[in-house]
């Protein structure tokens, strides 16, 4: 009997978090045109990052037939090779796939890093105040100062490192200070309202009131900064492989930008932008959809259009 | 007697604001100044043999010349323990000393290359900056005054996608297009080898039209930033009392989309328009490298594939110095313009 009961809450329990996680944020974002576009195009690239390296064949160099080097000219899209060749006969599309697992870890991880690190100080900073505040804050500030793409540049001359966690971690180095300064302030807004206070009267523990009465105020914001440090981070890590200074061990993106670049000064023109427009479009449309998805993230964690929704 | 001592009284807090605030900015300059150094003291290798694996992987010497020319170098790179390099770096930095380069021709003073480098920066970066703030500013207005419309939507998530595209994706498509393809532009450097440098109009003409393609790709970038923060800050102003009174008043719209409303408007966008020129001298990497542009930032690319200690420090910390300057310059100006913030003080 008590088995039973134990099955059904725990049934019962999973059928909530579905309904909370995946139905009730599914249905508002199908309304959202602007947020469901977005969401199919970063599923698209989680899909391609996942599952595409085990389907599509590892690029290889001088495989496309005739080989006739070096000459980019030579391979232009085709059926066999829907994007193309590069200079030395290695198939684009493929290269563009092999390039997406890097990219969208390296999102990730300073997504995370950012988040965790940003709500962190803030929420000590604003909650806490007094002589806390004023050492967080002020240590923010001289973070926020650095500019952040010399800074990442130089620390990855001496972290030389394959890992796309490490890079991820490097490039969030800096990122979090702005959501930390701008949560401390939020929570200093929100701790002045009433239904705080009432809490605090209540005798309710610190923690309750960070995480039930401080945090739904928050998760809204804090999602979006999730997907702003991710586009931050694919900017600065494509970039960063486009200039070389990242060590490479697979193919990429950024190093492709780069081959790209090389060849156009040796007088190949608009005959090979395929080999350009590859890499190009793939980081463009990522980030046009992470940015489209910020638009549904708003509503999905909204409150009142959660209960019109469900 | 009064008067002088009320008038002190007044000074006074901004006095002790501006102290704290030029403190914090010192600070910060120290840390940034010791952090880097270790950061890049803290490169594994020893600097001759880098230095010698340099020249042969980057120019293909033979291992004999590059062994030559690396210990040509070997006088001015700095010997003794770290930390005695540290502090005797600090000295010298604080006298304007910024050390010597061991790659582009050996023992030159990285402050020699700096002040070769930074006007090529400031001239398109800074013009780059006026360009894409005054577009964005009369597209945000625009678009404030018909906000909630489907122009206005579509244009809000419009730059908002554009703003998401990293420069060298711009700087790299301008460069095919303008540059390679159609020739209107040179692709490369900042001024013709066969123009003679000075005050004379061939150069200038030159000089403009090796810009034209850096300065574009920032403001293309630019001007989507700017337009989203006018519009929401124009859009909370046209809420405001004062504008529903002047347009009861009778005002001239002339007068009040001026006066009343773009002054106020304007006024947010101030900081970050300061703390922008710090900024885009550190984000000047990607579209110099793209252009061969000789300016800070390609200085810092050539410092780091080179591992020229001095010159990477030097490149850092004037940035570093540049950021920190803007912002305090942002801070006080902020305060002369603002009369609230004047009589608060």
């Amino acid at each position: 009997m008590k088995m039973a009961q134990n099955g059904s809450s725990f049934s019962e329990l999973i059928r909530n978090a579905v309904e909370d996680w995946i139905i009730i944020p599914g249905k508002i974002i199908a309304r959202n045109k602007r947020g469901l576009v977005g969401l199919i195009i970063a599923l698209g690239y989680l899909f391609v990052g996942i599952v595409g390296t085990h389907i599509i064949q590892e690029p290889q160099s001088f495989t496309c037939i005739p080989y006739e080097p070096p000459s980019i000219l030579k391979w232009p899209p085709s059926f066999e090779h829907p994007l193309g060749c590069d200079y030395i006969g290695t198939d684009i599309l493929a290269q563009i796939v092999y390039g997406t697992p890097i990219v969208l870890q390296i999102a990730l991880t300073a997504g995370l890093i950012t988040t965790i690190i940003g709500v962190l100080v803030g929420l000590t900073a604003g909650f806490k105040g007094g002589m806390v505040d004023t050492v967080l804050t002020g240590i923010t500030q001289i973070i926020m100062t650095i500019p952040g793409l010399p800074l990442i540049i130089v620390l990855s001359t001496v972290i030389r490192t394959y890992q796309p966690w490490t890079i991820g971690a490097l490039i969030a180095i800096r990122w979090w200070t702005g959501l930390a300064m701008s949560i401390r302030s939020q929570v200093l807004s929100i701790k002045q309202r009433d239904f705080i206070e009432a809490a605090k009267v209540l005798g309710m523990k610190t923690h309750h009131i960070i995480l039930r009465e401080i945090m739904p105020n928050l998760i809204s914001y804090i999602a979006i900064n999730f997907v702003f440090a991710a586009v931050g981070a694919i900017y600065a890590s494509v970039g960063l492989y486009f200039l070389g200074v990242l060590p490479i061990s697979t193919y990429n993106w950024g190093v492709m930008l780069n081959m790209a670049y090389k060849q156009a000064g040796g007088g190949a023109s608009v005959a090979a932008l395929h080999y350009f427009l590859a890499p190009i479009l793939a980081i463009v449309l990522l980030q046009t959809g992470l940015i489209l998805l910020t638009y549904a993230l708003d509503e999905v964690f909204n409150p009142r259009i959660r209960t019109e929704v469900s | 007697m009064d008067g002088s001592s009320s008038a002190l009284k007044g000074y006074m807090p901004v006095l002790k604001w501006f102290t704290k605030r030029l403190l914090i900015a010192l600070i910060t300059i120290y840390f940034a100044v010791t952090l880097s150094f270790f950061v890049v003291k803290a490169m594994p290798g020893d600097p001759v043999q880098a230095l010698i694996q340099m020249f042969v992987s980057q120019y293909y010497m033979d291992y004999d010349s590059a062994k030559s020319l690396a210990e040509a170098a070997a006088p001015f790179i700095p010997k003794g323990s770290v930390l005695h390099q540290y502090i005797s770096y600090l000295i010298s930095f604080l006298h304007g000393n910024l050390g010597v380069s061991i790659s582009y021709s050996t023992g030159t003073p990285v402050k020699d290359l700096l002040i070769q480098s930074i006007p090529w920066t400031v001239l398109v970066v800074g013009s780059a900056l006026i360009i894409s703030f005054a577009i964005g500013i009369l597209i945000g207005t625009g678009m404030a005054y018909v906000h909630g419309s489907k122009i206005d939507s579509f244009l809000a998530v419009f730059f908002s996608v554009i703003r998401s595209i990293p420069e060298y994706v711009v700087a790299l498509v301008l460069l095919i297009v303008f540059g390679f393809h159609f020739k209107w532009f040179p692709t490369r450097g900042a001024y013709s080898p066969n123009v003679t440098p000075g005050f004379n109009l061939p150069f200038i003409k030159d000089v403009l039209k090796h810009a034209a393609l850096p300065i574009l790709s920032w403001v293309i970038v630019h001007v989507s930033g700017w337009a989203l923060s006018m519009r929401a800050s124009t859009v909370t102003v046209l809420g405001e009392d004062y504008i529903t009174y002047a347009k009861i008043r009778g005002l001239p719209s002339r007068r009040i989309l001026v006066s009343y409303i773009g002054k106020n408007a304007i006024l947010p966008l101030f900081t970050s328009f300061m703390l922008s020129i710090g900024f885009m001298f550190g984000g000047s990497v990607f579209i110099e490298y793209i252009f061969a542009y000789p300016g800070v930032g390609n200085l810092l690319y050539q410092a780091i594939t080179m591992r020229d200690t001095y010159l990477m420090l030097g490149v850092f910390n004037i940035i570093i110095v540049a950021v920190v300057i803007s912002a305090l310059i942002a801070d006080i100006l902020y305060g002369v313009i603002d009369p609230r913030i004047r009589r608060g003080a």
